[in-house]
């Protein structure tokens, strides 16, 4: 049976209400649970899930839907009490129901006049506007919503370049200004590094690299992945983060990353960082190398992009520190791997949730001549028919919408990794199993933890042969962060898992391993 | 291009209005950051022919 209670005027955000449908749809006997706003496209979801579209008459985008589907009637009643209790439980969570929440963007500012930066992520329709609202009013803006149009993105530029503000996004996830990380970001130690970057995970692995290395960063500025890649948009942020920086006296070092720009955004970027007369490190990922240019050093990957930065910074080489993993080393690993395989493993399976991390894996085993199928390779002869299913060497991003719609995103919640290792690991074609582990704000509590439990329940039902099975990962972490970067390791090595100090060393021993059996 | 405003905020302390998940606004108290969180709605109750008027208008 099914029934729908819609509750006027009752906004919650998208991933409270994900997480309250996903607790809600545990109960013995539900068979769906939706708790969403009232949108169109939520809406035209339910209908399709076979909702009665009568029902949805009237629904506005700012009423909450409940939409249960139960065995019996008495289930239903418990779904329903569940998901208010759910959302009872968020209004008083902090003892703060008496705290001022201003309903619109000139009442906050009214309320905090001191306020210097305004953090949007409310759905992608309406993030424009708030967002052009906070640059009018002065106020630098960080815009975390995706479904931005092109022609907003530009627009909302233009006038952050008019009055010299921040305007990093949209589809921007992560920063870290004066030492605070903002939406997914680590707790980096401060430095006099400083980047700016067109990928939420590529500056999370950049950042965290360089904390490894025991250097830190002054600022860490994102500019959303479209920056950099469209002409129209024009780089306008990335400009606008190289001439900030260059001005920043606590800024000795410049790092810019991002996947290969359009070539004439690429031309103007360089000439940019040339002007600034700081050394710089450039790190188009997938780009051929290059050799140095004046103050310019590029590299092929984050490690190398992170390394280079520290070398430039302290002036000295990195011959000891974490990532000095000797190539004997890698064979040995390798070697030790290859030795445990059956005759009939043969594939690899790169299953991320930060999409740069799964672009730097791929380019790193293309680069070793070994074809990969992926959701998001930029070759469509290479992209997979349908994400869900792998085809020969697979590295997929778990955080592509084709898997997180009406799911939060694979870093918040992991589960949709072990629906897809639940699929894989009993595969007695798959030889390597490869994963990054991202920790810091916003990244689940105990990403590794849910990995640990998954993969023991694996082993008890015999569900995989662990003996022979590689699961080669990466933490893209600092000691600093809350999830605790030591123990994460010691769960993940506790189920067989190799853990190596980035993700490109990760990937490295995984294509090791892949080229030495096929 | 004048970049003076983002250097300055460099080194200044952040005061952040946040409007969306409120996970965001819940990790920089961790931090002891100041922040607002916004009990924001769709403005105009969703109504998109609203939203546009107001658009043109400038708000």
């Amino acid at each position: 049976m099914k029934k729908i209670i819609i509750k006027k005027d009752s906004y919650y955000d998208s991933v409270f209400l994900m997480l309250a449908s996903k607790a809600v749809k545990k109960i013995s006997g539900v068979i769906e649970a939706v708790a969403s706003m009232g949108t169109e496209t939520n809406v035209g979801l339910l209908k399709d899930i076979g909702f009665d579209a009568k029902e949805f008459e009237g629904v506005r985008p700012n009423d909450l839907i409940m939409a249960m589907e139960a065995e019996t009637k008495e289930i239903m009643e418990e779904a329903f009490q569940a998901v208010e209790e759910f959302l009872n439980k968020k209004r008083h969570s902090t003892g703060e129901e008496d705290t001022y929440q201003p309903v619109n963007l000139e009442n906050a500012i009214r309320f905090l006049p001191q306020s210097n930066l305004v953090l949007i992520s409310v759905p992608g329709a309406y993030a424009a506007r708030e967002a052009r609202l906070a640059l009018n009013n002065g106020l630098h803006a960080m815009i975390f919503s995706d479904n931005v149009s092109i022609d907003d993105e530009i627009k909302l530029k233009k006038i952050a370049q008019e009055k010299g503000l921040l305007m990093m996004g949209p589809d921007c996830g992560t920063a870290i200004i004066n030492q605070t990380p903002l939406c997914f970001a680590n707790t980096v130690r401060q430095g006099d590094i400083g980047l700016v970057a067109a990928s939420g995970s590529g500056l999370q692995e950049v950042t965290c690299c360089i904390d490894k290395l025991g250097s830190g960063i002054s600022q860490a500025l994102g500019t959303g992945g479209r920056d950099l890649k469209d002409p129209r948009v024009g780089g306008r942020m990335m400009k606008m983060g190289i001439q900030a920086l260059s001005h920043d006296d606590r800024t000795k070092v410049i790092v810019v990353i991002s996947k290969p720009p359009a070539p004439e955004l690429a031309r103007q970027v360089i000439s940019d960082l040339t002007k600034t007369g700081k050394p710089c490190v450039v790190c188009f990922l997938g780009q051929e190398k290059r050799h140095p240019e004046k103050n310019l050093t590029f590299a092929e990957n984050l490690e190398e992009t992170a390394r280079l930065a520290v070398e430039l910074s302290s002036g000295s080489q990195d011959r000891d520190g974490v990532f000095a993993v000797s190539s004997k080393t890698i064979d040995q690993i390798v070697a030790g791997e290859i030795n445990k395989k059956t005759t009939q493993q043969k594939y690899l399976r790169g299953l991320y949730v930060g999409g740069t991390l799964a672009d730097e894996a791929r380019i790193s085993f293309e680069q070793q001549c070994i074809e990969i199928y992926s959701n998001i390779h930029p070759d469509k002869a290479f992209r997979l028919k349908d994400p869900k299913v792998s085809q020969n060497h697979t590295i997929v991003d778990l955080g592509d919408d084709a898997f997180t719609v009406g799911r939060p995103h694979p870093m918040i919640d992991p589960s949709i990794r072990d629906e897809r290792l639940e699929v894989e690991i009993p595969d007695s074609e798959v030889a390597v199993i490869l994963m990054d582990f991202v920790l810091g704000y916003g990244a689940h509590e105990n990403p590794a933890g849910q990995v640990q439990q998954f993969l023991n329940k694996a082993r008890s039902d015999n569900l995989y042969q662990w003996e022979t099975l590689s699961i080669i990962t990466s933490i893209t972490g600092t000691d600093e962060d809350f999830q605790d970067m030591a123990k994460q390791k010691k769960l993940l090595e506790s189920m067989n898992c190799i853990v190596m100090p980035s993700n490109y060393l990760a990937s490295r021993v995984a294509a090791g391993i892949i080229k030495g059996i096929n | 291009m004048d970049t003076t405003k983002i250097t300055k905020l460099f080194g200044r302390e952040l005061t952040i209005i946040n409007m969306g998940l409120e996970t965001f606004a819940d990790n920089l108290k961790d931090q002891k950051k100041t922040v607002l969180q916004m009990d924001w709605r769709p403005p105009a109750g969703g109504n998109e022919k609203m939203i546009a008027l107001l658009k043109k208008l400038g708000k």
